[in-house]
């Protein structure tokens, strides 16, 4: 049976590498394949944690039922009103509900970790010493600068009511070179990773299945 | 002096025997030594076990409070450390027994490492009041290797009772800065309501907007517009959706089909929605089709899959990725790019955007994305909106330089009243 699966999962591997190529009726298979087994098993797991084990299981069959998921349960149903040309309107409760619940709770999550929290841990004394002899500890000193000048010409950039020009424009031109440097860090840094997921494929049809890699 | 060959070679020989006997006295000694040292070795271990055999002295000054700023249902406990605990291993850590009654019976509510000073009991019942003692205790291995636990001495302190807090002190300044956005957003706003020209800078990625609309009505081809991977529980999902009615507005007016894939029943419902009201406010809403909004499986790369097939066969001429991606933004940014396609992308994650940077012809960079409907729609309450933000990344900007000022002259640390505790 492992050896089956192991089959189904390098042809279905080889088929969506073989996109590379060009499209083609393996590729379109997988997915199709990929899709439709991936869409049911998310509705079946949907349905099994909400509808089931969250609701039917604490709502109905509970000794102690919690009544809360009820609203929750007919705000979902208001959502199939969708279905009745008539009533349509009714979905837009709900959906509104969630659209609003979803701003006001993110609002101070956002402002702490994004705004407060960025800001602290920007003020900091920019001349550094080193702890045991005192003098000025130029690496560190010249790296909190680094931070300070980019967290500000950053901020600057992001500035949509002022005509970036002059001064403000020059200091926006600084933010920008800041943030294409840190994008080119990152880009480096996630192909890497990418590069790692490839190899765990390939060591996945050399190894597990066609054993030249041991 | 010259020294003839008998005297030399009886010379030689005094130092030899000289040195030898040196040897053999300094081996004595250190044999000596060595016994020494092995009787002290041998007696060392019932030394041991007679000093850990002695319980640590208490800690003290023990108190008990309701945890500050909290939803409830802990208790703080702190204490002065065992004068036995300085370092010397005669202190393991502490227990911190609760009783629900000043007599007992205690239960260890948990344990604190030597050299602590503090802990907090977060499984109590805000319903119920409680007694604490805190014993410093010393652990070792018998000579049977059994761990042996002794106990200090303690006193009680109580009663004490955990309770919710209405309001959280440690945000304060959160609030204080919030309400300073709001008001400020609040004022340009109404500003912008009674008529006030508000400026807003061009952004090349939104101004590209028309001509990658104008691109595919040209070519006759589809616009398809990918809203990211996140639910409606995401911001960014809520900026995509604000920006993609005046997407579908413009296609609307076009006569140009756009196809929106999603991965999210509930985004399913949303952009429907947002299609219907931009293909209504151009008076066209017969042309809209249900199936220019469809779905296609929540999984990540199964979505990613379907889409890079819809790509190459139907080779849209413009594609907007707009919301929260992961891993899947560069292979479908890069499957655009080979067929052709003018693509936007907008999106807040700091991961993805490199990708969309080298993929795509413009990227709304972080903040740019949610900009971007209020410049799209020009209405006042968004541009108001947008200025009021500024002015908060105004006040921060000055929060920051004073801040650093303040701190390398040491005169205070202003970062406390940012970061969170």
């Amino acid at each position: 049976m492992e050896t089956v699966s192991i089959w189904i999962a390098a042809i279905l591997t080889l088929g969506i590498f073989s996109f590379l190529y060009k499209d083609n009726p393996l590729y379109k298979a997988c997915e199709a394949l990929f899709v439709g087994v991936s869409a049911a098993y998310w509705a079946i797991v949907f349905y099994f944690d909400n509808i089931y084990k969250k609701f039917y299981e604490g709502a109905v069959t509970a000794e102690e039922p919690d009544y809360f998921l009820w609203i929750g349960a007919i705000l979902g149903l208001l959502f199939l009103t969708r279905l009745i040309p008539n009533i349509g309107w009714v979905s837009r409760w709900p959906m509104a509900l969630i659209v609003g619940a979803t701003a006001g709770l993110w609002m101070v999550g956002y402002f702490v970790s994004n705004a407060m929290n960025q800001i602290g841990n920007t003020i900091s004394n920019i001349i550094v010493r080193d702890a045991a002899t005192g003098f000025i500890a130029w690496g560190e000193t010249f790296g909190t600068l680094v931070i300070l000048v980019g967290v500000l010409s950053g901020l600057v950039y992001f500035f949509f009511s002022k005509e970036h020009k002059g001064v403000f424009g020059a200091t926006a031109k600084v933010g920008t070179w800041f943030l294409m440097v840190t994008f080119g860090a990152s880009f480096g840094y996630t192909v890497m990773s990418r590069m790692s997921l490839l190899i765990g494929r390939v060591d996945f049809l050399l190894g597990d299945w066609l054993h030249i890699l041991r | 002096m010259r020294l003839s060959s008998p005297n030399l070679t009886h010379n030689c020989l005094k130092i030899a025997l000289f040195t030898l006997s040196l040897l053999l006295i300094s081996l004595n000694v250190s044999t000596a030594q060595d016994a020494e040292t092995a009787v002290d070795t041998a007696a060392a271990p019932e030394q041991a076990a007679d000093s850990v055999n002695i319980a640590p002295l208490p800690a003290s000054n023990i108190k008990a409070i309701d945890l500050p700023n909290d939803n409830g249902g802990a208790v703080f406990i702190s204490w002065e450390l065992s004068p036995d605990d300085d370092g010397n291993g005669k202190v393991s850590g502490y227990l911190v027994q609760r009783s629900e009654s000043k007599d007992g019976p205690f239960e260890t509510a948990g344990k604190a490492v030597r050299g602590a000073t503090k802990f907090t009991d977060n499984k109590t019942n805000d319903d119920k009041i409680y007694f604490y003692k805190v014993e410093a205790y010393l652990e070792y291995l018998d000579a049977a290797g059994e761990k042996v636990r002794i106990t200090s001495a303690a006193t009680v302190t109580g009663p004490v009772q955990s309770s919710a807090q209405w309001f959280n002190m440690n945000r304060l300044y959160v609030l204080l800065f919030l309400l300073f956005v709001a008001g400020a957003i609040m004022f340009y706003i109404e500003k912008a309501k009674k008529g006030d020209e508000i400026y807003i800078r061009k952004i090349a990625g939104i101004d590209a907007v028309d001509e990658a609309v104008g691109r595919a009505t040209e070519m006759g081809k589809k616009i398809f517009y990918i809203p990211g991977i996140q639910d409606m529980n995401d911001v960014q999902t809520i900026a995509s959706i604000a920006i993609l009615g005046r997407v579908a507005q413009m296609a609307a007016e076009y006569d140009t089909w756009l196809e929106v894939p999603v991965s999210k029943s509930m985004v399913l419902v949303t952009a429907r929605e947002a299609m219907k009201e931009a293909y209504t406010k151009v008076g066209r809403p017969d042309a809209l089709q249900d199936s220019q909004v469809h779905y296609l499986t929540d999984d990540q790369f199964g979505y990613a899959a379907a889409i890079d097939g819809m790509i190459v066969r139907e080779k849209p001429a413009t594609i907007f990725y707009m919301g929260a991606f992961f891993a899947e933004s560069l292979i479908l940014a890069e499957t655009g790019n080979s067929v052709g396609a003018i693509q936007i992308a907008g999106t807040a994650m700091p991961a993805q955007l490199p990708f969309f940077v080298a993929a795509c012809d413009y990227t709304l960079i972080g903040e740019e994305l949610f900009a971007a409907s209020a410049y799209l729609s020009r209405e006042p309450r968004q541009l108001g909106s947008l200025k009021g933000q500024d002015m908060g990344k105004g006040l921060f900007i000055l929060c920051i330089i004073v801040g650093v000022i303040l701190a390398t002259l040491n005169i205070w640390d202003m970062s406390v009243i940012f970061v969170s505790r």
